[in-house]
């Protein structure tokens, strides 16, 4: 089937800065309309500032045209529903702890406090360093228990 | 009533209405995060480097994707409304085009780490009560685009708000630097919430709030803040480098927009 090839592409795409996760694990993906003079992906961009942007949406293009019986391929950037946290699958939090950063926090404190637990030890024993991080979409942290400094993906809710 | 792209193409008198808010928002982002990538490599500390660049970025794109709806209605170009836009023609608040401080980026910046903190925080509280109002907006695609950026808002704000409150309560020269330079901040800050000459258009078209719900909105949300901080608020706004949505802008801006168009304009058709 078409729709399942095109997907095998699209799980080839990965964060050009996080190479272990893909557009899919990441909750990128909304739609995938395939007519006859074409392929139409609908991404959520994940952070606006995200210079990766640009690379992600010519990956996209790269990959899903050399997908045998797909003519053409559009991207478009749509911001409803908004992308957030929560959208990063199972997997894909799994691949980010291989990586060495922790997955989005699921629970935000009234304060808008929130803990990360270490990628490494899976310590909680963790201390915020920087809510900001090296790239719109991360923070860095430090475990109290192993001595690692790591990243966290920022939670980012519509409740915020 | 709910309006799409095609009903605003359609309608002009609420695609005009739409474009002059467009560009207040659009040129606002743009110039704070300006303002701000001027700071790299001069923050105070290098946590700070990497917030405040972080941040700036993250505004940038909100301006970019302010650009981008613009264009949508047929008003040119994304590229070229950032960059090929004369001073006249802005419609920034004026507060947000202000130097930094004294000296430039690469000769001798004495920039104003005090200045700069009450502008951000109250330029994202001014900003966070819009996109709240904006979310109801009666133009769908800026009401789709307001949801995205109150999630990335909601950092920046918590941001500066907490650098205000530890500077403002550490007392002696940290407290009186921010002092002056929340006085200053409140002699412009009305150009903040002035939607200019069109204002009455743009809410006509229930857009955005009122001038004064915003403004009375934001007075709501600083007040325990600076009830905490026992600071007291001015009783009025003002807005003594003239109103930008009307095109009054300072010499500040020009400058700015010389540096940052400096590569574009040098060669507007090269591709990137």
């Amino acid at each position: 089937m078409l729709r399942e090839k095109i997907i095998e592409a699209l799980q080839t795409v990965k964060d050009p800065e996080i190479d272990s996760v893909s557009i899919i694990e990441l909750g990128m993906i909304e739609e995938l309309e395939i007519h006859q003079d074409g392929v139409l992906i609908k991404l959520l961009p994940t952070f606006m500032g995200c210079p990766a942007l640009d690379i992600i949406k010519n990956n996209v293009v790269k990959a899903v045209s050399s997908v045998d019986g797909v003519d053409r391929v559009d991207v478009k950037f749509i911001f409803h529903p908004p992308w957030t946290s929560d959208r990063v699958t199972d997997l894909g939090r799994e691949k980010l702890k291989e990586f060495g950063i922790a997955p989005p926090p699921r629970h935000i404190e009234e304060t808008g406090e929130w803990q990360a637990d270490c990628p490494y030890c899976g310590s909680t024993y963790t201390t915020m360093e920087n809510l900001f991080g090296p790239t719109a979409c991360r923070s860095i942290l430090y475990c109290k228990s192993c001595k690692n400094p790591f990243e966290a993906m920022k939670p980012v809710s519509t409740l915020m | 009533m709910k309006y799409e792209l095609e009903d605003a193409l359609k309608n002009e008198a609420l695609r005009d209405a739409a474009v002059e808010l467009l560009f207040q928002l659009a040129d606002d982002d743009f110039m704070i995060a300006y303002r701000g990538s001027e700071w790299l490599g001069l923050a105070p500390h290098i946590e700070e480097d990497v917030a405040f660049s972080s941040i700036s970025q993250d505004t940038m794109g909100h301006a970019a994707m302010f650009y981008q709806l613009l264009s949508d209605l047929g008003a040119g170009d994304p590229d070229q409304l950032a960059h090929a836009r004369p001073a006249a023609e802005r419609k920034n608040a004026s507060l947000l085009e202000k130097v930094n401080g004294p000296g430039t980026y690469l000769t001798e910046p004495h920039y104003d780490w005090a200045f700069t903190i009450v502008r951000n925080y109250f330029y994202a509280q001014a900003k966070k009560v819009k996109m709240e109002s904006l979310k109801n907006t009666s133009y769908q695609p800026l009401a789709e685009a307001a949801v995205k950026i109150n999630m990335e808002l909601y950092y920046h704000l918590l941001h500066w708000k907490t650098w205000f409150s530890q500077l403002v309560s550490a007392g002696g020269e940290a407290r009186t630097r921010m002092e002056t330079a929340m006085e200053k901040v409140f002699d412009d800050l009305e150009g903040l919430f002035s939607m200019g000459s069109h204002g009455d258009e743009i809410t006509k078209h229930n857009l955005i709030d009122s001038e004064e719900t915003l403004r009375t909105k934001w007075i709501q949300m600083m007040s325990p803040v600076f009830e905490s901080l026992e600071l007291k608020m001015p009783d009025q706004f003002r807005m003594k480098s003239g109103n930008g949505r009307n095109g009054e802008h300072t010499s500040d801006l020009k400058a700015a927009l010389d540096t940052l168009g400096e590569v574009y304009n040098f060669d507007p058709a090269a591709s990137w």
